[in-house]
């Protein structure tokens, strides 16, 4: 448990950089600067949560670790043997965004076939997959027929049957009741210890970035930065238990404070 | 579904949801009886104002003729018919082509679109009756003309709901098919043109019947020129020969193509889309 205003002091534990952001910024054509100056290692393996209030450019970062947006100061140096990039990452909206006319199986085989991967070359990954996300018996069922949950397993499988090394996930369960928003957390967690791949998580709940994460990184506004960071360092696998444990709970305030002080800090400060 | 469609008889219901059933039950018939009778109770009365004023036949002929004409000319207006349905389909086939066609090459480019969409509002708003001299002067071909003046008539609403649907995709889905390195290709195929569907499928039903309508007025037009043998000529024809049976009955063919070109796409319309498009789906509550 150890908070630092300093994020690069948290770099000696953990696994080897998958990516660094360094000194990255991006002002918008209107002129709203919605990052300014980040400097982040994301590790092999991370489980990395961005917490922060609306608008401190949470979405923006990861939509620039996506390649969707290109920074306007500073770079993204990927690491590890030089096989990341983009093309190697799963992105999970916040809503499912699946094709309405597409079955829960094509849904799922559309980054494969994007690829150029025929449909009887990727059944095994897309059957497996869907397994995964424990949807077997609704292969062919139409995302309308599926309920909120469902649809967002679906997405969540859509971003990991290429089983890219980092999946980047922007508030996937905002829209979820807690039910099913527990049962996610649980089932993703569980995916990623198996999978080991790396996960960017957006989200606004100070509960849900402890419960799923080793690292959660707090962001202020105006200009988005990193305010600090929290390392969870209770061991995984996490269940039901942990959320009624007392370091969750200990956690859970400290996380609170920074968030709040990170709050404070982001109204008190004008735009540069 | 719900109770309402299938009723479940040993289901002991409360007064209000046995009003509701009743009441559902009731819609679905009426939707069809209640046009049904007022269609029978006009004929009828159209049938009495012609012997109680007696109306001479060469005026307004009884409805009974009408049919009579219907069958005793049957051959000469079923012909008619099948050419107007010619110029008809062949029309909104080209209009399809077209509009579809130009809305995929607009989709590819913003200045594309910028260009080249005022031209075809022109097209569209320029009334097609006071365009035909000119195609007459340079088209030689009867039914090139009318080809041409269906043409005309039915792409524009297949083009701009295409173009709309085209343009109207969930910006997360392009992020996605950008993230996995789409091709425009693929992102046309895989992601606009079915998002474009339902759009495509509503301008294909205002185009049917906007085809039609051009095929008619196309051949009136051309028609004092002589050489066509459409349902439109056999009107005017019936009309200098003050026949007004077979003119009713003429036009009463029109119509019903009409209708049955409407049905038709909203058939397809609805089993192209009914696995997954709100529009197709039945009203659940
Ligand atoms: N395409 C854009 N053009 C202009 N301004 C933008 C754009 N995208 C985001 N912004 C602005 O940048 C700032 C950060 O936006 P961003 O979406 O990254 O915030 P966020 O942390 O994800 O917020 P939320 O939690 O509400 O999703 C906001 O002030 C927003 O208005
Ligand atoms: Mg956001």
């Amino acid at each position: 448990m150890l908070q630092t205003m300093e994020p690069k002091t948290a770099e000696a534990a953990g696994g080897a950089p998958l990516l660094m952001l360094r000194d990255v910024g991006k002002t918008f054509s209107n002129g709203v600067t919605a990052l300014g100056r980040v400097d982040l290692t994301i590790r092999e393996g991370d489980f990395l949560s961005l917490l922060g209030p609306s608008g401190c450019g949470k979405s923006t970062a990861l939509r620039l670790i996506a390649g969707l947006s290109t920074p306007t100061t500073g770079l993204l140096d990927w690491r590890g043997d030089g096989a990341g990039g983009r093309f190697d990452t799963g992105f999970v909206f916040q809503e499912p965004t699946l094709l309405p006319w597409a079955t829960v199986f094509d849904n799922v085989w559309l980054p494969l076939r994007l690829r150029g991967v025929s449909r009887t070359e990727a059944t095994p990954a897309i059957r497996e997959m869907i397994e995964r996300v424990h949807l077997t018996g609704f292969e062919e069922a139409m995302p309308r027929e599926l309920s909120g949950g469902m649809k967002m397993r679906v997405s969540i499988a859509r971003g990991l049957v290429t089983k890219p090394r980092l999946l980047l996930m922007d508030e996937p369960f905002a829209a979820l009741d807690e039910i099913t928003r527990f049962r996610l957390n649980h089932d993703l967690l569980e995916l990623w210890q198996e999978e080991k791949f790396t996960v960017v998580f957006v989200t606004h709940s100070v509960f849900e970035s402890v419960f799923l994460s080793n690292r959660i990184v707090v962001m202020a506004a105006r200009p988005g930065r990193v305010f600090g960071e929290i390392a969870v360092d209770a061991a995984y696998p996490r269940d039901e238990a942990f959320r009624t444990s007392p370091d969750y709970a200990a956690l859970c305030r400290e996380a609170s404070r920074v968030l709040v002080d990170a709050m404070d800090a982001g109204a008190g400060d004008d735009r540069p | 579904m719900t109770a309402l469609d299938r009723p479940d008889v040993s289901l002991a219901l409360d007064p209000e949801e046995a009003r509701r059933v009743r009441a559902a039950r009731f819609e679905r018939v009426g939707k069809w009886l209640l046009p049904l009778a007022i269609m029978v109770a006009a004929i009828w009365l159209w049938d009495r104002i012609c012997v109680w004023n007696e109306i001479p036949r060469y005026i307004l002929p009884r409805p009974g003729e009408v049919l009579y004409t219907l069958y005793a000319d049957a051959g000469l207006l079923f012909g008619s018919l099948l050419v107007t349905l010619k110029i008809t389909f062949l029309g909104l086939a080209l209009a399809v082509a077209g509009g579809v066609g130009l809305a995929v090459l607009f989709a590819q480019s913003k200045w594309v679109e910028m260009s080249f969409f005022p031209f075809a509002i022109v097209l569209q708003v320029t009334p097609i009756v006071a365009i035909f001299p000119l195609i007459n002067i340079y088209v030689d071909n009867q039914t090139a003309k009318l080809l041409l003046c269906a043409w005309i008539v039915a792409f524009f609403p297949i083009l701009s709901n295409t173009t709309l649907g085209l343009n109207s995709v969930d910006r997360n889905l392009l992020d996605l098919f950008k993230l996995n390195g789409a091709t425009r290709w693929q992102q046309l195929v895989h992601l606009r043109l079915p998002a474009a569907m339902p759009y495509f499928l509503g301008g294909l039903k205002i185009a049917g019947g906007l085809s039609l309508i051009g095929a008619v007025v196309a051949e009136f037009v051309a028609g004092s020129t002589g050489q066509s043998s459409g349902l439109a000529s056999r009107i005017i024809e019936a009309g200098y020969r003050l026949n007004a049976p077979r003119l009713f009955a003429a036009l009463i063919l029109i119509s019903f193509t009409g209708i049955v070109i409407f049905l038709v796409l909203s058939l397809i319309s609805h089993l192209v889309l009914r696995r997954w498009h709100e529009s197709a789906l039945k009203q659940e509550r």
